[in-house]
Order: structure tokens, then C-alpha cells, then sequence
């Protein structure tokens, strides 16, 4: 189970918060430049990493707030928690 | 030495002090090349290494585990089976994947159990029953046996249910056909008839890497050395994303556990399976008499095989909500495995950019019921290069031209 230290809020249960996927996706454009590849990218394809992965978590039950986390998808450890907007080295959490 | 399986070969080793029976399957150490290389010794993967030998004739096959077959999703999921889906495409393969298990204990002379205690899922409000109602016509429409009861009727038909219940149950529809059958019997069926054929199944042998050459895949390279093919193919479940990155193959997956358990065993007492989508659980009842009961998703990527506090909670809530007198059972095993999720929620069994490198996935939560018809039509892409008239629409290529067959949400296929 997991222990998330909301930037707003401080530490709460997993069960307040849902998890949106992988952080930093990037939206292809101009639209009717992206190609086929460019969506089918975009849309469906994730770096699913066994390993560090960087996502994004919406304090869903408290704040309301979204942010990103640093987790290992192997031993769930979280390594970094930063701001909307913000970037982190990779590793940097750990 | 007894080979085949029989009540008379029962009789015989009665006599003989059990001493003539042979292992089920071969232990192979690798040769350095093969027609064929099946990776990963789940369900999917020994389907597909026995239908290359019995449909298309191919012997020199190799199967590789990293661990033990079946350890995998295989051995640890709750094993319903049903074909209760939404779209022709769909219901098609899991029909003859429900009809390949009919006939499957015969086939490889091995019981595995299948019991065709019916499927039933329930609906808990108006809107549910009205999504039965759709999912029965569909089913119907489908050429597949359903049938849609009052909650009355539900009661009748399935004892011990809530007669007090926060969620009324209004109706239900069951799929007299489904059932469940044991897993670990599919996986070892599936290896001996096999390695009866020829397979070689190598355990403990994991794929670190590919051979590739010019735009081709030429073998793999396993812990145990190289080990040479120019066809490979890739059913490795929760970890597919991170092995075809080795061949240099993306696949639109993302890993997520999903949890189980079992109950102290009990007397029987539910002779069929119950899906509550309202409540967040499904059981039934193992020949141990262990309650068997599954959860939903871990919404968050994981590679550990355990799954979370809270979904356990909820599943217990479910259950004893369905089931107060279940109340007093208490949980003797959890654990959980890692699902191959996409976003359709529908299996892709697909060659791949790299010439000869096949893969089949996307099983998510519910490809257990799938393995015959997986097995089946890996096989056939394997063997002739083209996808099988079942899986036409299974291809990765769904994602670029946005074909996709939206289970997720026609069938809310949560298994
Ligand atoms: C808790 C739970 C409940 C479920 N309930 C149901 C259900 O009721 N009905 C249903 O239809 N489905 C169910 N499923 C889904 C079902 O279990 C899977 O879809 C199915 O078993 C997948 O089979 P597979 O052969 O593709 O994968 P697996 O059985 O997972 O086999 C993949 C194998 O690949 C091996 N492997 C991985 N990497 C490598 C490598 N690098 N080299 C060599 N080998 C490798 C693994 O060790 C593993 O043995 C459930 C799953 C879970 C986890
Ligand atoms: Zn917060």
C-alpha cells in the first residue's frame, strides 16, 4: 500500500488519490501535420518501464490537486514527488 | 511404462505399485537451432507450441521459461471461462476458444477439469439489467447461449444470496456454457502433449535479447546461450512491452497487477461462478472448496506480483455483501499476477515490423479462457505468415488505423 506525500497536503493513503498515467506525454501538432504514427503514439503507446516511471497522481479525495511521482513499478518505492509543469533528471529520485 | 492416460492405466499402476509412470513432459536442455521458438511457458505460449506440432506439423520447436510453465498469469488466475462478449470479432474467438475447452481433456488426454458450471452476472440497478439486456441480445445475435433472469429467479437459482442486500439484486444473466477448469492442468496438459510431439520445453532459460539481421529475427539470446530460429514467437503476458523492446518492437501495452484469493475450504455450497460488477468481486467454488474470488485492477503500473490492501478490503465487502455467511471465511492465500492491459481491451495476436517475429498479448485480465484459441492462431500466424481468419482484426496495426474493437467499454469486459 502505497504512502503518498502530497505536495499540498502531506502524506496520505493511496486510497485518497487516483493515478493518471505516465507524466510529460506531449500532444503531437499542428493536428493535420501529425501522422497516423504520430497519434497512434500519442493515443496508445506508453513506456511502461519495469523500473523508474514517472506519472501523474490527482489528490482526488483531498486537494483536487494533480502532481508527479517518481515510482519504481517494481518495488513501488516512490523516489520523487514534484510539481505540475516541473521536470526531474532521470534517476534524480533515486 | 505408462504413457497414455486411462482408467485402465489407473488399474495397471494399481498393480504395479505405481512405478510405471512416466514425467508428464520432457525436460529439454536447448540445441542451437530451431524451426521454431515459442517464448514464454504460460498458457499461450505451450498452446502455441503444441498446435505448431498438431496442426501445421512443425516439431523442432523450442519452448522458453525463465521460471517454471505455467508460474506465470497462468497458474494464478481464477480461471473463469466464458465467451460473454460484444462484438462479432470477439465473440467469435472466444467461442471456439469456449468450444476448444469442450473438447480439450480429450484432445490432449489430460483432465483438466473444465466444468461448465454456468457464468453468471448480476445486475444491482436499472441501468444494469438494461446493459444485460444489450449484452443477452448481442450474445444471442452472436450465436452464443445466454440467458437473462429476473432477480427472483437469480435467488432461485443461486442459494445463499443477500435477502437483505444494500445492492437489491434485480437480475441476472448467466452463460450456462461458462464455467472455470484448473489451471495449472491446462498449462501441464498443454506441455505434455507437447513434448509428446517433440517440443522441447526448456525451463529456467530466460531471453535476454534477439538476433536480429537485416529487418529479420534470427533467434534469441537466453541465459542459457543462443539458441537459433528465424520464427519466433512472444507470449509473455505482463512483461510483453519489455521483451519486444529487445527485439526493438514497441507494443501499445501497460502492466498492471490484479489480485486474488482463496478462502478456507468449505463444504460445497455455490455450484457456479457470480460476477457482480456493482460490488467489485467475482468467486466461485474450487474442487478444494476454497471460495475463489478475484479483484479489479491495481490502477498503477507494476511489475510485483501482490497487489494492494485496499482492493482486498473491497473484495471481501463485495462478497460478504452477495454472501453474509460467507462472513465468517477467512482468506488463506492472496496474491496477485502482472496483466498485458490495452486500451481496447481486446488481444493482439500480430506479426510485428520485425520479419518473423510474432506476438500475443493483450490478454489483460481475461485471457485464460483464451489460451486454446491463442495458442490456435499464434500457431497459424507462426507457421504460414498470415494472421488466422479469427484474429484478422487482432493485428497491432488496429492502433494506427484506430480499427480498434472496443470491448473496454461495449462489454465493460472487466475479466
Ligand atoms: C489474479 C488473476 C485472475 C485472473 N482471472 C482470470 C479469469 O478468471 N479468466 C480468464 O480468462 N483470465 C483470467 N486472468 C488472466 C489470465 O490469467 C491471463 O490472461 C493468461 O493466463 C495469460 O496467459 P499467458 O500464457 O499469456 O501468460 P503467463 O501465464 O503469464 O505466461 C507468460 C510466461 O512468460 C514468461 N516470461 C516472461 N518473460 C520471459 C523471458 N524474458 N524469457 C522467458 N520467459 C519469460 C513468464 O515467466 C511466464 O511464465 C487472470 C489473471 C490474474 C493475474
Ligand atoms: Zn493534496
Amino acid at each position: 500500500m502505497l504512502l503518498i506525500d502530497c505536495p499540498y497536503c502531506g502524506p496520505r493513503s493511496e486510497i485518497e488519490f487516483r493515478c493518471g498515467g505516465e507524466s510529460h506525454v506531449q500532444r503531437p501538432g499542428p493536428h493535420d501535420a501529425a501522422s497516423d504514427e504520430q497519434w497512434a503514439d500519442y493515443l496508445f503507446y506508453r513506456h511502461n518501464p519495469k523500473g523508474e516511471h514517472r506519472e501523474r497522481w490527482l489528490h482526488m479525495a483531498g486537494c483536487g490537486q494533480w502532481f508527479n511521482v517518481a515510482r519504481d513499478t517494481v518495488t513501488h518505492k516512490i523516489t520523487a514527488i514534484y510539481r505540475m509543469g516541473e521536470t526531474i533528471d532521470a534517476g534524480a529520485g533515486s | 511404462m505408462t504413457r497414455t492416460y486411462s482408467a485402465l492405466s489407473l488399474l495397471r499402476e494399481g498393480f504395479n505399485a505405481q512405478q510405471g509412470w512416466q514425467p508428464a513432459w520432457r525436460d529439454a536442455e536447448p540445441k542451437s537451432h530451431y524451426d521454431a521458438i515459442v517464448i514464454g511457458g504460460g498458457g499461450h505460449g505451450l498452446a502455441t507450441a503444441y498446435y505448431l506440432a498438431k496442426n501445421h506439423g512443425i516439431t523442432n520447436v523450442a519452448l522458453i521459461e525463465r521460471g517454471w510453465i505455467g508460474g506465470g498469469n497462468t497458474g494464478r488466475n481464477t480461471t473463469i471461462i466464458r465467451s460473454n462478449y460484444f462484438f462479432p470479432e470477439t465473440a467469435n474467438f472466444f467461442e471456439f476458444s469456449v468450444k476448444l475447452y469442450e473438447g480439450l481433456s480429450k484432445a490432449l488426454n489430460y483432465n483438466i477439469m473444465f466444468s461448465q458450471r454456468g457464468m453468471w452476472t448480476l445486475a444491482h440497478d436499472r441501468h444494469g439489467l438494461e446493459m444485460l439486456r444489450r449484452s443477452a441480445n448481442a450474445m444471442l445475435l452472436n450465436g452464443i447461449d445466454a440467458e437473462l433472469h429476473d432477480g427472483a429467479m437469480v435467488r432461485k437459482l443461486i442459494p445463499g444470496l443477500n435477502e437483505n442486500p444494500r445492492f437489491p439484486i434485480l437480475g441476472g444473466l448467466n452463460q450456462p456454457r461458462g464455467g472455470s477448469a484448473r489451471h495449472d492442468a491446462v498449462a501441464w496438459g498443454y506441455a505434455r502433449a507437447a513434448s509428446a510431439l517433440g517440443v522441447d520445453i526448456i525451463q529456467n532459460c530466460e531471453v535476454h535479447d534477439f538476433i536480429v539481421e537485416n529487418g529479420h529475427v534470427r533467434g534469441v539470446v537466453t541465459s542459457h546461450g543462443a539458441i537459433r530460429s528465424d520464427t519466433v514467437g512472444m507470449a509473455v503476458a505482463g512483461h510483453s512491452s519489455v521483451v519486444a523492446a529487445k527485439a526493438g518492437v514497441r507494443l501499445p501495452i501497460q502492466s498492471f497487477a490484479l489480485q486474488a484469493f482463496v478462502s478456507e475450504p468449505v463444504k460445497p455450497c455455490l455450484d457456479t461462478v457470480v460476477l457482480s460488477p456493482a460490488t467489485g468481486t467475482y468467486l466461485s467454488q474450487s474442487d478444494k472448496g476454497e471460495l475463489v474470488l478475484g479483484a479489479g485492477l491495481d490502477l498503477y503500473l507494476s511489475y510485483a506480483q501482490r497487489g494492494n490492501i485496499p482492493w482486498m478490503e473491497r473484495a471481501a465487502a463485495g462478497v460478504v455483501e452477495l454472501f453474509p455467511a460467507f462472513s465468517r471465511l477467512r482468506f488463506l492465500r492472496q496474491w496477485a499476477g502482472i496483466c498485458d492491459v490495452v486500451h481496447d481491451s481486446t488481444p493482439i495476436i500480430s506479426k510485428t515490423d520485425l520479419g518473423g517475429f510474432y506476438v500475443n498479448c493483450g490478454w489483460g485480465t481475461g485471457g485464460f479462457k483464451a489460451i486454446p484459441a491463442g495458442g490456435w492462431c499464434l500457431a497459424h500466424a507462426m507457421a504460414t505468415g498470415e494472421a488466422h481468419p479469427l484474429a484478422r482484426g487482432f493485428g497491432l496495426d488496429r492502433f494506427r488505423t484506430g480499427a480498434l474493437i472496443d470491448e473496454a467499454s461495449a462489454s465493460g469486459i472487466a475479466h
